[in-house]
């Protein structure tokens, strides 16, 4: 029964190919490893990267942003943390407690699962899947799921309106997304996160000029751009939690943790969401195209770089990351909020048929090419 | 009539512009000053905190009952005060008991500080009183009266401007006082003199030919100026009316002394054996000059030694020059006088 359930190329895709520099030959030392990379990229990069949002956004609207707490007002997110931490568990009354109460987990782990796939640099991530990139969106899509729970179990006409604009965001977005990542896949020829990356390492057009995916596939850059944003419910795709309409969305009614729990959902999904943008486009750990890291042409495979390639690759892929955020800050400071109408309208006559077109291209051009 | 039609910019271009137009504020220093570390720079007079000069309030109530908001309570008694005068009538005056504004309640329109006819209300600048308990917003006499010292002085007249009426009047009475003071030493010295050389009073001329300078009239008094000391005053940076008015006063003065000079030549022509009398004491006593008679070249020069103690004793300019002038007066007039003498010897 078991057998019937899991497809065996399916059971074949989900095992590891290229080993990680934190596999072990200890199991649980090596899982515990793993599960702290992840960790660390939900709890301090996402804290960074809301930090740089905090500062950027500050600076780009000619103020200074946090000031007081740390250097700067570095430690501005963790003075956050503990005052939420402090605040009173305000359920509503008419509230699904046990949904309610769990809403914000359903939304926050699939975060924490997505960063299993992502690959830092050479050797560093957790597990590398022959089916990273399905595996990547397939979990990013649970959190809706998170979403649309805390919408409804809030018992708020608020809660439930942006948790029903949020449900129907993420599916109208889902599609372009994901056509635009298969798009990705095809020139790859894998759908392992590891493997696309190194392909962009090797990629030459025409053969001779060396370049990422994002060169031949500015389009379906642009259109994944845009769907992540919609996905993260970024702005100016925030409807889900439109301030001057839904006063806070999904998360009026939650306080103290839980809402803190949704806060760094988002600031993970952006993480999230600048790594598969920067692995998938802008050539992960490379730090310029048909330009390697040093030490890794060694022979012992993409894991064997040595310390200073290693270290060299994680900075640079964190720095695409941050550049990514930037840029979603940036968008989110000159835009204004899209109508809901704009949004699905922009989603389903646009956005998918350009996609579609993409994967054509693409998938000529693979083939003539 | 034709419509023109705004040029439309090419899809895209507003989106780079909004970009455009953000980006270039992250190069930019903030706007924004960190305010408990960094003071604000603030305007000379900012509206921060209204203050009460307690000893200038009559308690004529104007700003309590204009007050908007009604935060300004004020409680009084009346005191009797003795008659200046014998015999007179005793006066009532009101006494300020409490003054408070509740600056929980003040919405800063400053209305108190306009009607007060007074001059006992101003703004100050200082607006660092925030409170953590509400009750200590609301500030009584003596809070106010601390925030008078932050009270900025009034801003300065415009060159050229007359001084205040206030003001004119002070100086032309101190003027006057100066006057009235050196003509009695003068005066007194006379005396002495006269007393010391047993001589006869030498009688003023006025006085012999029995006109009182005040009683004389002067023909054209209050058109004609005396150009010298208008010029003279104008340069000194008086005001125009003032230097217009000392002028017209020394023309009177300069015409009616040419008067009595005429008067006196006439008088002595006349009756004359006072001159006679003179020479006679004359004989008696060693030839001595009344100090007064002495005529001193250069009169306006000053000495700079009473110049400089009174200035060291926290005269004003003006005073300290008066005195020096009159100090160097008298002692040309005595330096003279000694000089006649020795001669004389």
């Amino acid at each position: 029964m078991t057998a019937a359930v899991l497809d065996p190329a399916v059971v074949e895709g989900l095992v590891a190919q290229s080993a990680s520099l934190l596999t072990l030959d200890n199991f649980w030392l090596s899982a515990l490893l793993k599960i702290l990379l992840c960790t660390v990229m939900l709890m301090v990069v996402s804290l960074v990267g809301g930090y740089l949002e905090h500062k950027a956004m500050a600076h780009l609207q000619n103020r200074n942003g946090p000031m007081e707490a740390g250097w700067h007002g570095s430690l501005q997110l963790v003075a956050d943390g503990i005052k939420f931490i402090q605040k009173e568990d305000i359920v509503p009354q008419a509230a699904d407690r046990l949904v309610f109460a769990v809403a914000p987990g359903v939304a926050l782990v699939p975060v924490l699962l997505g960063f299993l796939v992502i690959p830092l640099g050479p050797g560093v991530w957790a597990e590398d899947l022959e089916l990273g990139l399905f595996y990547a969106l397939a979990i990013g899509s649970i959190g809706v799921l998170g979403i649309l729970m805390g919408g409804w179990a809030s018992a708020n006409k608020f809660s439930l309106m942006g948790g029903i604009r949020a449900a129907a965001q993420l599916i109208a977005y889902e599609l372009p997304l994901i056509l635009a990542a298969a798009a990705v896949a095809i020139q790859a020829g894998s759908l392992s996160l590891v493997d696309i990356v190194e392909s962009q390492a090797t990629m030459k057009i025409f053969g001779t000029v060396s370049m990422w995916f994002v060169f031949p596939q500015l389009l379906g850059f642009a259109i994944f751009v845009t769907a992540a944003l919609a996905e993260l419910s970024r702005p100016p795709f925030d409807m889900p939690i439109a301030d001057s309409e839904l006063v806070f969305g999904y998360m009026t009614e939650y306080t103290g943790i839980k809402f803190a729990m949704f806060l760094l959902t988002e600031y993970g999904g952006m993480v999230f969401m600048s790594a598969l943008i920067s692995v998938l486009y802008l050539g992960g750990w490379q730090p310029l195209p048909g330009v390697g890291l040093p030490g890794c042409e060694a022979v012992g495979g993409i894991a064997d770089c040595g310390a200073l390639g290693t270290l060299l690759g994680v900075g640079i892929t964190l720095g695409k990351i941050m550049a990514i955020i930037f840029f979603m800050v940036w968008l989110r400071v000159a835009y204004p909020r899209l109508r809901e109408d704009q949004l699905q309208k922009i989603s389903w006559l646009v956005l998918i048929p350009l996609s579609l077109a993409n994967i054509v291209v693409v998938a000529i051009g693979k083939v003539a090419l | 009539m034709s419509i023109t039609t705004p040029t439309k910019a090419p899809f895209g271009v507003g989106l780079l512009k909004g970009l455009g137009v953000t980006l270039k504020f992250l190069f930019k220093k903030p706007a924004t000053v960190q305010y408990p570390h960094v003071k604000p720079d603030l305007p000379p007079r900012t509206r921060g905190v209204i203050a009460l000069f307690d000893e200038n309030c009559t308690v004529c109530m104007l700003c309590a009952r204009e007050c908007p908001d009604w935060c300004i309570y004020i409680d009084s008694h009346k005191e009797k005060l003795p008659a200046q005068k014998e015999g007179g009538r005793e006066r009532t005056r009101n006494a300020l008991d409490r003054f408070a504004i509740d600056f929980a309640l003040c919405m800063y329109c400053g209305i108190c500080v306009d009607v007060c006819p007074f001059d006992a209300l101003f703004w100050s600048p200082e607006f660092e009183y925030s409170e953590y308990d509400i009750n200590g917003l609301l500030h009584e006499k003596e809070r106010l009266r601390e925030w008078a010292d932050t009270v900025p002085p009034p801003p300065a007249l415009d060159d050229g401007a007359d001084s205040p009426a206030e003001v004119a009047d002070a100086i032309a009475a101190k003027e006057n006082e100066l006057e009235a003071a050196h003509a009695k030493s003068e005066q007194a010295e006379q005396a002495e003199e006269a007393a010391g050389d047993d001589a006869p009073p030498k009688t003023k001329p006025a006085a012999k030919t029995g006109t009182n300078v005040a009683d004389m009239h002067v023909e054209g008094a209050g058109e004609q100026i005396d150009q010298a000391v208008y010029d003279e005053q104008i340069a000194a940076g008086k005001s125009e009316r003032m230097a217009r008015a000392k002028a017209k006063a020394a023309w009177v003065r300069a015409q009616k002394k040419a008067k009595l000079a005429e008067q006196e030549a006439s008088g002595g022509d006349g009756g004359g054996d006072e001159p006679a009398a003179d020479a006679g004491a004359s004989t008696d006593a060693p030839p001595k000059q009344a100090l007064a008679d002495v005529h001193v070249e250069g009169a306006g020069e000053i000495d700079q030694a009473v110049y400089d103690e009174q200035i060291a004793a926290g005269k004003s300019e003006r005073m300290a020059r008066a005195k020096a002038k009159a100090a160097w007066v008298r002692a040309q007039k005595q330096k003279q006088l000694d000089d006649e003498e020795g001669g004389d010897a």
